[in-house]
């Protein structure tokens, strides 16, 4: 039998058995979650992004706005009464990588979408304080100087195919042809801000507050 | 636990639990079978005076260890854990979400009923039932209006009598519940020059400073250009379509010539959302007559 002083005196025996016993956390936490079906079939009404909104959603990652707003509503009464239905798995099948975050220094935002109107996302985004003068958020009016096609909107396509890709390798709906040939007819124009407000509107949709 | 897509990662996960935990008792036990000479150093020595000793684990620290492993094994019976076996307290985190917000909703169940069935302006003049409104208002009200409720640009000012889509309680009700769509049409085709005389026009309505030529001017494009159709004959406004009032002294979006001027070439587009589906028809009400007590004391 193995005894300590022998583990401790060999460097190569003692990093194979921590390996072994650190990854059993893993094997038991991750590993299973990638073969449950509530953590890989989509919830229904959940839709792969549509181009604009998938290009909004690399403007909300660049930004980093996951550091002070989550998207994980999480099931306890007092987070469900005032954002709305909690998270599920299976409405983040298209997100990759998702957007969580753990921390709110503003509020969760995963059923963001319709709360406001654009106009108010608008006004909020130029500069927070405009319509809620306690906000500590920071101003993004920079987003409507550029414009969509130019920066995030660049390789839609490129992004398009790499998630359908993901998609077909786990055998859920994905993009068509059509979709992904009209992606930059789709963007056209708008600046960094109308497709971040796009994503916004359309996110946490799919799962309606069931009262 | 129970939608894995083969039976595989029911007994995968039973099996790494169980081992696991085995191994936790067998090792606890293995090193108090282990002998230990008491007082003999390992022979290392630091700073001249830190010596090693190899003393067993004091006592309460290994029962400590024991009582994790039997925890573990009492936590699996009654808790979901081992693969598909649901635990014998049938507990889930969406039942206990479920439990939490059907106590508490019972427990204010007989309130929001007491409300529902008085009128919405008697329920203004409630001073609980206002504390309940102020404390709605806050929570899903204040990030477009405001927390003292007298809005922003693009957004209304509550306190006031100014209505936009009417004051009476079922209009009100009718605002919160399906939400408003508000469309001021672009008028580009004006010109600078037409749209400035608009402006000046709009201005006279309300009695501000204006160009009387260009004012004169823009009175005729008034009636022409279709504003009649929805601000009225009178600028009054129509309630109906949301049209504002233009002859009163409350500017949505400012009264300056400059923003009138975007106004009218630009068109403005805004909305109430709706809010039936999130917060049901009691909070509504409930809202609804907070809205009107804001307004009460207001000229």
């Amino acid at each position: 039998m193995l005894k300590h002083e022998q583990i401790e005196k060999s460097v190569g025996l003692l990093i194979v058995l921590t390996l072994l016993v650190v990854s059993i956390g893993g094997l038991l936490e991750i590993v299973p979650l990638f073969f449950q079906k509530s953590t890989t079939a989509p919830v229904e009404g959940t839709k792969p992004y549509d181009a604009v909104r998938l290009v909004g959603r690399d403007v909300y990652v660049r930004e980093g706005c996951y550091l002070c707003h989550s998207q994980m509503i999480r099931p306890f009464r007092a987070e469900t009464e005032r954002y709305g239905h909690y998270s599920v798995a299976g409405e983040f099948v298209y997100d990759h990588p998702f957007q969580w975050g753990s921390k709110r220094t503003g509020p969760d935002i995963h059923r963001v979408g319709g709360r406001y109107s654009d106009e108010w996302q608008r006004a909020h985004l130029m500069n927070p304080r405009d319509v809620v003068p306690e906000s500590n958020m920071p101003a993004f009016a920079f987003l409507a100087d550029k414009k969509a096609k130019d920066t995030v909107g660049a390789d839609v396509v490129a992004k398009m195919e790499l998630m359908r890709g993901y998609a077909n390798a786990r055998g859920i709906p994905t993009y068509s042809d059509e979709e992904i040939k009209g992606a930059k007819a789709a963007i056209g124009d708008k600046t960094e801000m109308d497709v971040l407000i796009a994503y916004l509107q359309g996110m946490g949709t799919a799962l309606k507050n069931v009262k | 636990m129970s939608d894995f897509v083969s039976g595989f990662w029911n007994i995968y996960v039973i099996v790494i639990v169980l081992v696991s935990i085995l191994a936790c008792a067998l090792l606890l036990y293995m090193q108090g079978k282990a002998t230990f000479t008491p007082g003999k150093t390992m022979g290392h020595v630091w700073d001249e005076t830190l010596e090693e000793y190899n003393n067993p684990m004091p006592k309460w620290w290994s029962w400590l260890f024991v009582f994790t492993v039997i925890f573990s094994l009492v936590y699996l019976v009654l808790y979901p854990g081992l693969g598909d076996f649901k635990g014998v307290l049938g507990w889930t985190q969406y039942g206990a979400h479920k439990a939490e917000v059907e106590k508490m909703d019972a427990a204010v169940k007989p309130l929001f009923d007491k409300y529902m069935a008085m009128d919405v302006k008697a329920v203004a003049g409630d001073k609980q039932a206002m504390e309940m409104g102020k404390r709605l208002y806050l929570t899903y009200c204040m990030q477009c209006h405001g927390a003292d409720a007298r809005g922003a640009k693009g957004f209304p000012n509550l306190t006031d009598t100014d209505w936009q889509y009417g004051g009476e309680p079922d209009q009100i009700k009718e605002t919160i519940a399906n939400g408003r769509m508000g469309v001021m049409p672009p008028h580009e085709q004006l010109g600078a020059d037409g749209i400035k005389d608009l402006a000046n026009y709009v201005r006279s309505l309300s009695g501000l400073p204006n160009d009387s030529v260009r004012s004169a001017k823009g009175k005729e494009a008034f009636a022409s250009a279709g504003c009649v159709g929805c601000h009225g004959m009178d600028a009054k406004g129509m309630a109906a379509v949301g049209a504002p009032n233009l002859t009163d002294k409350v500017w949505l979006y400012g009264s300056s010539e400059a923003t009138i001027s975007e106004t009218i070439a630009k068109g403005r587009q805004n909305q109430m959302p709706a809010w039936k589906e999130f917060l049901g028809d009691a909070k509504v009400h409930l809202l609804a007559a907070y809205v009107i007590s804001l307004s009460q004391g207001a000229k």
